[in-house]
């Protein structure tokens, strides 16, 4: 009798909330695949219909992905995305992960205040920032240029990936570094050969968030970017895939299917490194 | 090989004065303990021979060339940390090498060093190993290793065994000493037990509030400490205190307390003459008690009422009370002994203390 009612009390407290919650967490991805598949008599069929069956297709099609393949750029914005993403998260952990470590690390005036004047920058909101953003994007003739977001995406990412970097240094015991410097090493070999080995899982967390932050961003991509041949993914997809109210449902879902691919290709590759990042260092 | 020279040395963090005025010469070969309880100032004293924290004013030397301004890396010298410090991400033989790869060693000397340090230690074994896989006495192995594979002119440890537990504490520290023994180098070690810093150092430093309060031979210190916090601090269990007035009675000077009246013993006399009618602080140490027999003087003996017995087989801890003061006596493990018994102690002449009750200092 206990062991059964142990049972019964794992069911209701553990699985089913996570099974609720993995139902919550996935269903828009299912959505997205199921209207990627199913053909446009099926999605454009009024709810009254008897024959309308939302979550399920027996006459599944490629149409909507051959149309968005073939039909808008989206390979271009693909590319596009893919090259914004990856400079923008290389320049802001380059920043990042030195800013971070002579934050936690160097002793000199100011250094709190610092951090946290970096930290309050980051809670600029965008939606404020674009506006004279896209006054020194105009005055630089970036506008319509990866370079645009290239440039403008670090003003999120450095005070991201710094304040990321920051905690994960502090957690590394300062005796490591110190021992590195009797030993014989530089404090700039210290870091290479000690710090940064270390606070590798920090360093690929603060990459993968900054590379999802920069393949997700809308607002800087739709302002600063005009010519459809130089969109991201999220920008192109709606803007060219929305025309006045009509929305080609479709073909929007396949973008949004397909676009979301290389972020959860990222994930599932580093997500040890991941976890371990946001959980705090190795120990002594 | 190597003597290390700490003149008038001073170290101010922000607001705080940590090292006061520290002068102290270790010679070639020595082992030197620098002891005391936390934030008296010795692990900030290593931190400026080591070159991790700037000196505020004063100066270090080694073999006669002052190092103030050497980093850590051109003072040839090896540091063992309480924590450790092994570097997680490499195996036991690539932490161990890992100062003589900065320093551009051949690789065949390397491993020789490497391989002879292994053997030293007994962690052969343990070369591929990774920090992580090991037991806390073999990361303090290792940890040494890599001090001693570099052969600096000076080592400094940091508490290297308070992360280890007791019995595995002993056994290192038997090991420490004889690796000492053999290696010869020069070595400043800084703890907070005054059993190690007496097992281990052949010149002990106690220190308190950034001040030397006392340094000299582990059993110097222990006979003749210059005053009550060092006699307090050196010898376990600590030194009975006993607050009371010198009574002049003819030639002979007598020491009264609260339930106790005992003689001065007759070579401390004379300095004690001019605290005639006056307040100083009688000290006893544990093991200089013992249950009086017949042929004790009755000068030098008082009675106490015993409140717990600690058989500890080789001996017998008496926790008494004498008036209201509470003392220890360590006795012979005969002794048939129990709680709430009336018990006369004696204790031996020669082995009394006294204190100045303002300044603290040995009388």
């Amino acid at each position: 009798m206990m062991i059964e009612g142990a049972r019964w009390k794992k069911w209701v407290w553990f699985y089913l909330p996570l099974g609720a919650f993995i139902v919550g967490l996935l269903f828009p991805f299912y959505w997205m695949a199921i209207t990627t598949l199913r053909p446009d008599i099926e999605l454009y069929r009024p709810w009254n219909s008897p024959l309308y069956k939302p979550f399920w297709t027996n006459n599944p099609t490629l149409d909507h992905i051959k149309n968005l393949l073939y039909e808008t750029l989206f390979g271009q914005w693909m590319w596009n995305t893919m090259l914004i993403a990856f400079l923008a998260t290389i320049i802001s952990l380059l920043c990042g992960v030195f800013a971070g470590y002579a934050l936690a690390r160097l002793r000199f005036r100011f250094a709190g205040t610092l951090g946290t004047t970096i930290f309050i920058t980051y809670l600029v909101p965008q939606t404020l920032l674009f506006i004279p953003l896209a006054d020194i994007i105009r005055d630089y003739r970036l506008g319509d240029t990866p370079w645009a977001l290239v440039l403008t995406y670090p003003t999120f990412l450095i005070p991201f990936c710094t304040w990321l970097m920051m905690g994960y240094f502090k957690t590394i015991p300062k005796e490591l570094e110190e021992c590195a410097r009797i030993d014989g090493a530089s404090r700039w070999q210290a870091m290479v050969y000690i710090i940064l080995p270390i606070a590798l899982p920090g360093i690929l967390s603060a990459g993968i968030f900054a590379f999802t932050l920069s393949w997700n961003e809308f607002i800087y991509a739709l302002v600063f970017l005009s010519s459809p041949e130089q969109k991201t993914v999220p920008v192109g997809v709606v803007s060219e895939l929305i025309r006045g109210d009509v929305f080609f449902w479709g073909p929007l879902m396949a973008g949004a299917l397909i676009g979301s691919i290389p972020v959860a290709i990222v994930y599932s590759f580093f997500v040890e490194h991941y976890v371990a990042g946001v959980t705090g260092s190795v120990k002594g | 090989m190597a003597q290390v020279l700490l003149k008038d040395l001073n170290k101010k963090f922000d607001g705080m004065h940590a090292v006061k005025d520290v002068n102290l010469q270790i010679r070639d070969r020595e082992f030197v303990v620098l002891v005391g309880p936390s934030g008296c100032g010795k692990t900030t004293t290593l931190r400026m021979v080591a070159g991790l924290e700037d000196i505020t004013s004063g100066e270090v030397s080694i073999d006669g060339k002052v190092v103030n301004n050497l980093a850590p890396m051109d003072r040839d010298i090896a540091m063992v940390f309480q924590n450790y410090a092994l570097y997680p991400h490499m195996s036991v033989y690539d932490n161990m090498s890992f100062g003589l790869r900065m320093r551009k060693f051949e690789k065949p000397e390397i491993d020789r060093r490497v391989k002879h340090a292994a053997e030293v230690l007994g962690i052969q074994a343990l070369l591929e190993r990774r920090p992580r896989q090991l037991s806390g006495g073999q990361r303090q192995r290792v940890a040494l290793g890599r001090a001693i594979v570099r052969n600096p002119r000076v080592f400094l440890f940091d508490e290297p065994l308070s992360n280890l537990d007791a019995a595995l504490r002993v056994q290192m520290r038997v090991e420490l000493k004889r690796l000492h023994d053999r290696l010869e180098t020069t070595a400043i070690y800084v703890t907070h037990d005054q059993v190690e810093a007496m097992t281990l150092g052949d010149r002990v430093v106690v220190m308190r509030d950034g001040t030397v309060q006392q340094e000299g031979a582990p059993l110097h210190l222990y006979d003749r400490p210059a005053n009550r916090f060092v006699a307090g601090f050196i010898g376990s269990p600590a030194m009975n205190f006993l607050p009371v007035t010198v009574a002049a009675a003819g030639d002979a000077l007598w020491a009264e307390g609260p339930g106790l009246r005992v003689r001065i013993p007759p070579q401390k006399v004379e300095p004690l003459r001019r605290y005639a009618g006056q307040r100083a602080i009688l000290g006893l140490r544990p093991e200089a008690l013992r249950v009086a027999a017949g042929g004790d003087s009755a000068d030098y003996a008082f009675d106490a009422t015993v409140e717990v017995v600690e058989p500890l087989g080789s001996e017998i801890l008496l926790d008494v009370r004498v008036g209201a003061t509470p003392m220890v006596a360590r006795v012979d493990p005969g002794m048939r002994v129990s709680a709430h018994e009336r018990v006369r102690l004696a204790f031996d002449p020669a082995r009394v203390h006294l204190f100045d009750t303002g300044t603290e200092k040995a009388i």
